[in-house]
């Protein structure tokens, strides 16, 4: 048609009509992203503003202290760093290895049931993971420890692990399982040699995501490790953990145990971003 | 009387339901190039991952029917062993990303269980000149494969296949996501290495059949159509579709 015709067929004022449709949609999007992290901001802006006043070299040195004397939770902050480390060591050779078997086998009913406990066992109430350790590890054990607390973190994080390194798995190329398989490589040549090494970044992020969930746990804790306001050296007694701590300290009727709780808060959140921010570097450098 | 290096026999694939290939006979002779042209899916990618027994690596897939390779029937041979005999190289270079030059060439030889450090480094450097690629890396064996350029890539894939001493080499359009000069590197490559293996060749590029294959075989929706001498099948074809294909009415 004739450029004329077009004139007429379209309204001249329709197109500035759809630019401000666009502008406002857009403006929608991005004040309703603001909102989303909201939230978040105001969580971190708080326990920074509630907890930075009790930050000090003695809190993260010296061991809990009654009311009116000045104490610290460094008991607390390898307590936790303890069990989570154990929680790993049981929880990632186990949740890679269901990671592999749902990303590199062929056997589709078990593959989807294996699916469906994840999904589950990340649905479950982490109290109920607790209660469980308690009935199977702590009781039959005759008491808390921080054994049975890392098993509760262990438990807590599997589903996690499984399912991203299954997602990682399946990013590695078909052909380069192929050109393991062309070499005359047996199936687990083919994982351990090329599969694994190439997804390891992806893994690892996977992990550190999990480790940063389980550091923050307090549910699964009180039925467990119970925690403790000594140090504890020794993984078969109670052992202190930070968001144990924390809460013990929130609940009492004492200002300076309210700003050490305030503080143990900002630790917490702060080893969470630090882990976060490390998972980031290691996926970003893969290859 | 010739002799005979390949024989395939009534070779039938099936993806799932979906059959494939429907009965292949062929041979081929050693120390030969063999192009294997068609158009996309018409089953020649298929027709090679059958002869190393890749094919059945797929869900679903199956195979039936017989391929002899130096006399021996691969459908009777440990998968293992068949891959070890006969090599390949994919249609995009897929060197192993987290490993050096030399792990890579050395990888298939680790696989078989070679440990001496001697015979794996002797035996990585012989690839990697056959493979025209020792030149240029052995000043720089340990560095990742990925700091290598496309055609480097390739020629190491080609490396890190013959370093297992295969008698047969598969190539799945390995120029394809190649510029030309690496095509063409490729190519003087693929005539210097038929003295020694026997290659077939998936190529898309009837020019590059044409100009390094000694046979032809033409195949289209699954059938082989027509198989012969590359001259022959270029110039004066039996069959009216290979003429089509080859003088580009279609495909």
């Amino acid at each position: 048609m004739q450029p004329r015709d077009m004139m007429q067929t379209v309204h001249p004022g329709h197109l500035r009509w759809r630019k401000w449709k666009n502008r406002l949609f857009a403006g929608v999007i991005f004040g309703l992203a603001l909102l989303a992290v909201l939230p978040l901001l105001l969580i971190l802006a708080y326990v920074v503003f509630r907890g930075a006043p009790g930050v000090s070299l003695r809190f993260f040195t010296s061991l809990p202290a009654p009311t009116g004397i000045p104490g610290g939770m460094a008991n607390a902050i390898v307590g936790s760093i303890v069990m989570v480390l154990m929680a790993t060591a049981m929880s990632a050779p186990v949740g890679v290895t269901i990671g592999l078997f749902l990303a590199e086998t062929h056997h589709a009913r078990w593959q989807n049931m294996v699916r469906f406990v994840c999904d589950v066992l990340s649905g479950t109430p982490t109290i109920v993971i607790g209660l469980l350790v308690y009935a199977m590890v702590v009781a039959p054990s005759g008491g808390f420890s921080g054994f049975s607390g890392s098993v509760a973190l262990a438990i807590l994080m599997l589903p996690t692990i499984a399912r991203s390194s299954e997602q990682v798995f399946r990013l590695v190329p078909v052909t380069l399982r192929e050109a393991g398989h062309a070499l005359g490589g047996t199936r687990t040549q083919v994982w351990l040699r090329i599969l694994l090494p190439t997804a390891r970044a992806g893994v690892i992020t996977g992990l550190l995501l999990a480790v940063s969930r389980a550091l923050g746990e307090t549910a699964p804790l009180m039925f467990t490790a119970f925690g403790n306001q000594f140090w504890s050296n020794n993984v078969t007694q109670p052992t202190a953990a930070l968001p144990l701590q924390v809460f013990t300290y929130a609940l009492s009727p004492y200002d300076d145990w309210h700003q050490s709780a305030w503080t143990g808060a900002l630790t917490l959140v702060a080893i969470a971003l630090i882990i976060n921010l490390f998972a980031r570097w290691v996926s970003r450098t893969r290859r | 009387m010739l002799s005979i290096e390949i024989k395939v026999e009534a070779l039938h694939a099936w993806y799932g339901n979906d059959e494939v290939l429907h009965g292949i006979d062929l041979a081929i002779e050693p120390r030969s190039v063999t192009a294997i042209i068609g158009p996309s899916g018409c089953g020649k990618s298929t027709f090679i991952r059958c002869l190393n027994r890749l094919h059945e690596t797929n869900p679903g897939a199956r195979v039936a029917g017989h391929v002899w390779v130096g006399g021996e029937d691969v459908y009777r041979m440990d998968p293992i062993d068949v891959r070890r005999t006969i090599g390949m190289v994919f249609q995009r270079p897929n060197p192993f990303p987290t490993m050096s030059i030399f792990d890579n060439v050395a990888l298939g030889l680790k696989f078989a269980g070679v440990k001496d450090r001697r015979r794996l480094r002797a035996r990585v450097e012989e690839s990697l000149a056959m493979a025209a690629l020792w030149d240029e890396v052995k000043d720089r064996l340990h560095q990742p494969a990925m700091s290598l350029s496309g055609g480097q890539q390739q020629r190491l894939c080609i490396a890190r296949a013959l370093a297992v001493e295969p008698r047969v080499l598969l190539m799945d359009e390995p120029t394809s996501a190649l510029d030309p000069i690496s095509t063409m590197r490729i190519e003087e490559l693929v005539q210097n290495l038929k003295q020694t293996y026997t290659i077939v060749i998936v190529t898309h590029n009837m020019q590059q059949a044409a100009r390094i294959a000694d046979q032809t075989a033409f195949f289209l929706d699954g059938h082989l159509i027509e198989v012969g001498p590359t001259s022959k099948v270029f110039t004066k074809p039996d069959d009216k579709r290979t003429e089509d294909y080859v003088s580009g009415r279609f495909g």
